[in-house]
């Protein structure tokens, strides 16, 4: 075993499963073919809601191929109800979730029978055969509708739309004052509605799924993101004895919070293996994907700030409706409440109240999309405070400074009773101010707005936090989330000194392997090419609770580090047994125990062996150099930066182009430079295109008419500008390597950053807002109405 | 994404390929790059039961000069349209639209006929064919006619092509030493044209002596702007001149309303566009 010199963590290495899953060599779902495999395919409602009359399967059953046509009512005893492990409130109301309609479809989209055939080409067949009846029931699709007095419903049995209502106030809670009061007191008050629009996930890999029901056990594998919850959550649903339940993730070609859920096809894909004895398989195609998988945001935002003339900020009130769809999913009503801590932001706001309604209508549910709730409070947050410096006449950035968390005020516990760790949001500005040319860009927008140019420039500011790291357990308790937040990692050094380390995370993309493995050569001593990291396998990671939230790292990376130094705890005592001195004499660097003042020395390796072979063991150490480790993190950790946008808009045909766009982030120490500018990247192009792009539209009836990626568009590396990146560096004090997580950062920073841009471009031509995507179309209506 | 199932046969000659597409009727249909078909297939929008692939028919691909006319195979490439330089001198039009369209990898597979015969109105290479007054060469059954591409577009996603007819070649006579310019409007750099704008313009000593000037995705088939054009024949190529003429950019036109766009906004791009395109186009001359 040759030591590691040059430490591993802070590399920029090439990310050791890049060339399988960028070559497709690595085994996706859809790729598995199971001796004597079948195919599953589903019909899905084309109407968004009707009661179901008759489902006539004799023809389909007929067709070649075809071994089985289930409808709802087939299943409708054994299916149970989708899960939802976030209960927001006591009293919140929760429809049953079924996998496959029984009565009545809820949603364009939704499951109404199911075929299973030999091929994947005879179960599609087959789908065109089934006839289903449908009486229309009115359709709910508008938020402000649906909660209106005599709204239609979407389940006439609730007798309302809402779900829930969840309030924070900071005057109740003992973290601030009396918002309301501080409205009415204010010297200067802005409020503004927001619009966060639908979104769609569109993660690469389609989701697939793949059970094969054994003699004994079944095993499925899954293109989820949530291996552990899914087979927890999906023992629970079925009544599967859970330790008769394999759930394997293979590699997992994104997710962004779209495969973060227990889905209707993971339950019928098991449901009907086992009721076969057969191994199915069921993957879905893109259109089928963007009707059926989650959707995200959907928020209608109303805020309100208030200040005194010179800028400081007294209030903040923020009311949002928040759109269901026509279930809740896994954690469809906790996602506007992961934003409810963050719309105070980096801001000393003394007096907070939030409240949010949570409504059902007859689309496809939402859920968690990259940033869950906390993109949308940034957006609002940021945008008002363009707003309010417009208002007060003052540059956005010098209102930002004047009410920002100094970064000698850390630790800083929030109006909304979180306690930020470290920041320094002086130093990030400052750092993006330089790469950005903030002066020169300002007089560049004064000589084309003298000139009455056609094309305008605008500046937009970004500057947020985000709570990543999710999460301490004692707070999801606290706000009645269903599970923990910790996070577990294991480790097995094998006679020869190579390592394997299991953790509980389930990397889709990130590129856990490679980092995970930094940290371990780092910690331990050896070569990073040692290290094979395992994952996404309930059989070899038995616990764990998975991706999502930014928090793989911070706690996943944690559990990492305290299960190699368990590891290194025993082999210093081996070594100090074998090298006859106390523990505390042996100093052990670069995988090598060398006893304190002395030329004795032993390598790890050597240790290892010894631990193997187990000869010559101190009394009561047990043999083999194995150690696990759970971390539970006592905070959520903090990172935060400052982006700034600069647009061109064209004023005569509407169309906005990113000139420049700098971001300097702060997710606390890095552990691969190279891995960071790429969750960076990918952030940034998903948070400019819910700027500028993308956009979930629904028809009259409720059907998604942005089914295909023709018609909901996905931005392509030539439709997005250079980034200018940077990073400053304060380290989280919330964990030992001092990280942050920087999944999240670029999607939550980004949106606002480019929406100010734009409002900003145009605010002397009159429009104070632009409704998202800002869409060509929509910027040119924003300028006639606010020219007029 | 799995089409329903269909027949499939891959004829070598022209001949051969119409005898295929009588005999299939009205269930078949003919495949050249598939960059258009195959999603429709795909989506389960169409079904045919028999699908004629034409990529074998090599005698229809590649440009060749014809006096005063270049000819060009209906299996030409867009890859090929862009790199050729019988195109990039006398036809300088069609290549500027083509390279706007889609992306590499579907420039190399897509073709020029297939294009035009599948006719969607917000297609890139319906308004410069227009525009080029090309003619379209068809074999069918009865025999070869050829069709004057304001007369080949009769409807959405739908042409003058009979019933086993097979688009075979398009003639583009030469604008040689003509400035041109596609200006062309997506929201994204993949997506289809809300409104496109084709131009090419004869200017001598400062007037424009003449201008061909058609709109993309103004309505059901590719519309030829004669009011701009009028406006602008005999006049000086000032700023002015243009400005003005373009005012007439939408007179006959039928835009639709669709999710990118409603047809008050389209009307105003066709304005703005053609203004850019002609002005681009009068300084490339």
């Amino acid at each position: 075993m040759t030591a590691a010199v040059e430490p591993e963590v802070g590399r920029a290495r090439r990310r050791k499963e890049d060339a399988r899953l960028i070559t497709g060599a690595t085994r996706w779902t859809d790729n598995i073919r199971l001796p004597g495999m079948l195919h599953l395919a589903v019909l899905r409602s084309p109407v968004a809601h009707a009661r179901i009359t008759s489902v006539d399967t004799t023809e389909a059953v007929r067709l070649p191929g075809v071994l089985e046509v289930l409808t709802g009512a087939d299943l409708a005893a054994e299916q149970g109800s989708l899960p939802c492990a976030w209960p927001i409130t006591e009293d919140m109301l929760a429809p049953p979730a079924p996998s496959i309609a029984v009565d009545e479809v809820n949603f364009a989209g939704e499951v109404v029978a199911a075929v299973v055939a030999r091929t994947p080409e005879e179960a599609q067949d087959a789908l065109a055969a089934i006839d289903v009846d449908y009486e229309d029931l009115p359709v709910v699709l508008d938020l402000t509708a649906a909660v209106a007095d005599g709204a239609d419903l979407v389940h006439p049995d609730l007798g309302t739309n809402k779900s829930a209502t969840w309030v924070f106030d900071s005057a109740e809670a003992g973290t601030g004052g009396d918002a309301t009061a501080a409205i009415a007191e204010a010297e200067v008050v802005v409020e503004r509605t927001f619009r966060q629009q639908r979104l769609i996930p569109a993660f690469m890999e389609p989701r697939s799924v793949v059970v094969d029901p054994g003699p004994d056990s079944a095993t499925l594998w899954s293109a989820t993101q949530v291996p552990h919850i899914l087979r927890w959550m999906l023992s629970a649903v079925l009544g599967i004895p859970e330790h008769k339940l394999r759930v394997i993730a293979p590699d997992v070609g994104g997710g962004f919070g779209g495969k973060l859920q227990v889905t209707p096809e993971e339950v019928l894909t098991l449901l009907v293996a086992r009721r076969l004895g057969k191994p199915v398989k069921w993957t879905e195609s893109r259109t089928e994907s963007m009707l059926s998988g989650h959707h995200g945001r959907d928020q209608l935002q109303r805020i309100t700030v208030a200040a005194r003339r010179d800028g400081t900020v007294t209030g903040l009130k923020v009311d949002l409706l928040a759109d269901m769809g026509a279930y809740l999913r896994l954690i469809t009503p906790g996602v506007p409440i992961l934003g409810a801590f963050m719309y105070n932001a980096i801001y000393k706001f003394p007096a907070y109240r939030f409240t949010c309604t949570n409504v059902f209508t007859n689309k496809v549910p939402t859920d968690a999309y990259r940033g869950a709730g906390r993109p949308e409070a940034t957006f609002a947050i940021e945008r008002i405070m363009d707003e309010l410096a417009a208002e007060l006449g003052v540059d956005p950035l010098e209102l930002r400074r004047r009410n920002w968390i100094r970064h000698d005020e850390f630790p800083f516990t929030t109006v909304a009773g979180l306690t930020y760790d470290t920041g320094d949001y002086e130093a990030a500005t400052a750092r993006a101010v330089e790469l950005f040319g903030y002066d020169e860009l300002r007089a560049e927008q004064a000589r084309r707005r003298a000139d009455h140019d056609t094309v305008q420039l605008g500046i937009g500011v970004s500057t947020y936090t985000e709570m990543c790291g999710l999460a301490p357990s004692r707070v999801l308790g606290a706000l009645r989330y269903g599970a923990g937040g910790w996070e577990h990692a294991a480790i097995r050094v094998l006679p020869t000194g190579k390592v394997e380390l299991i953790t509980g995370t389930s990397p889709h993309g990130q590129g856990h392997v490679t980092a995970w493995s930094q940290i371990v050569a780092d910690r331990l001593g050896v070569p990073f090419e040692d290290v094979e990291v395992l994952h996404g396998d309930t059989r070899v990671a038995h616990r764990g609770m998975d991706s999502y939230g930014s928090r793989s790292l911070a706690v996943g990376g944690t559990a990492v580090v305290l299960a190699a130094d368990k590891v290194l705890a025993k082999a210093r005592t081996v070594a100090a047994h074998l090298m006859e001195c106390s523990p505390d004499d042996v100093e052990f660097t670069a995988g090598t125990f060398a006893v304190r003042g002395t030329a004795t020395s032993m390598s790890l390796g050597e240790v290892v062996v010894a631990a193997h072979v187990a000869h010559n063991l101190p009394d009561g150490v047990e043999p083999g150099l194995d150690a696990e480790a759970t971390f539970d993190p006592d905070n959520f950790s903090y990172p935060h930066g400052t982006h700034l946008c600069a647009v061109e808009v064209d004023t005569e045909t509407g169309r906005v182009v990113i000139r420049s766009y700098v971001c300097v982030d702060d997710v606390g120490k890095v552990v691969n430079p190279m891995i960071v500018e790429g969750q960076v990247h990918g952030g940034l192009a998903q948070g400019i295109a819910q700027a500028l792009f993308e956009e979930a539209v629904h028809d009259e009836g409720g059907t998604l008419t942005t089914a295909t990626l023709a018609d909901y568009l996905l931005p392509s590396a030539v439709d997005l500008p250079w980034f200018t990146t940077d990073r400053t560096e304060t380290p989280a004090d919330t964990n030992p390597l001092g990280v942050k997580g920087v999944g999240e950062a670029g999607t939550i920073a980004s949106t606002p950053a480019v929406v100010n841009a734009v409002v900003d471009a145009l605010r002397h031509l009159g429009v104070r807002d632009v409704e998202m995507p800002c869409t060509p179309m929509r910027v040119w209506k924003a300028l006639r109405g606010g020219a007029a | 994404m799995i089409p329903a199932a269909f027949d499939y046969t891959a004829p070598s000659t022209v001949d051969e390929a119409v005898r295929a597409l009588v005999a299939g009727g009205e269930d078949a249909k003919a495949i050249a790059g598939g960059q258009s078909l195959l999603p429709v297939l795909r989506l389960r929008l169409a079904a045919p039961t028999l699908v004629v692939d034409l990529s074998r028919l090599t005698e229809l691909a590649g440009v060749h000069d014809d006096g005063d006319s270049l000819l060009i195979g209906a299996l030409t490439t867009h890859h090929e349209v862009q790199r050729d330089p019988h195109v990039r001198e006398h036809a300088a039009l069609l290549r500027l639209a083509t390279d706007t369209v889609a992306d590499p990898q579907i420039r190399h597979r897509g073709t020029l006929g297939g294009a035009l015969a599948h006719a969607d109105p917000a297609g890139d290479l319906l308004a410069p064919v227009l525009a080029l007054d090309a003619v379209l060469r068809c074999t069918g059954p009865a025999g070869t006619r050829e069709v004057p591409a304001a007369e080949f577009f009769t409807d959405y996603f739908t042409t003058a092509l009979e019933p086993g007819e097979l688009l075979t070649h398009v003639r583009v006579p030469k604008l040689t030493g003509w400035g041109a310019r596609y200006e062309k409007f997506s929201r994204v750099a993949q997506a289809w044209s809300i409104v496109a704008v084709a131009a090419a313009v004869k200017v001598v000593d400062g007037v424009v002596e003449q201008a061909r000037v058609a709109l993309t995705n103004m309505g059901p088939t590719p519309v030829r702007a004669r009011g701009v054009e009028e406006a602008l024949t005999g006049e000086p190529a000032t700023a002015e001149a243009i400005r003005a003429a373009a005012a007439r950019a939408a007179e006959g036109t039928d835009p639709v309303t669709d999710g990118n766009a409603d047809a008050e906004y389209r009307t105003h791009l066709a304005r703005v566009l053609t203004e850019r395109a002609v002005t681009a186009a009068v300084s490339d001359a």
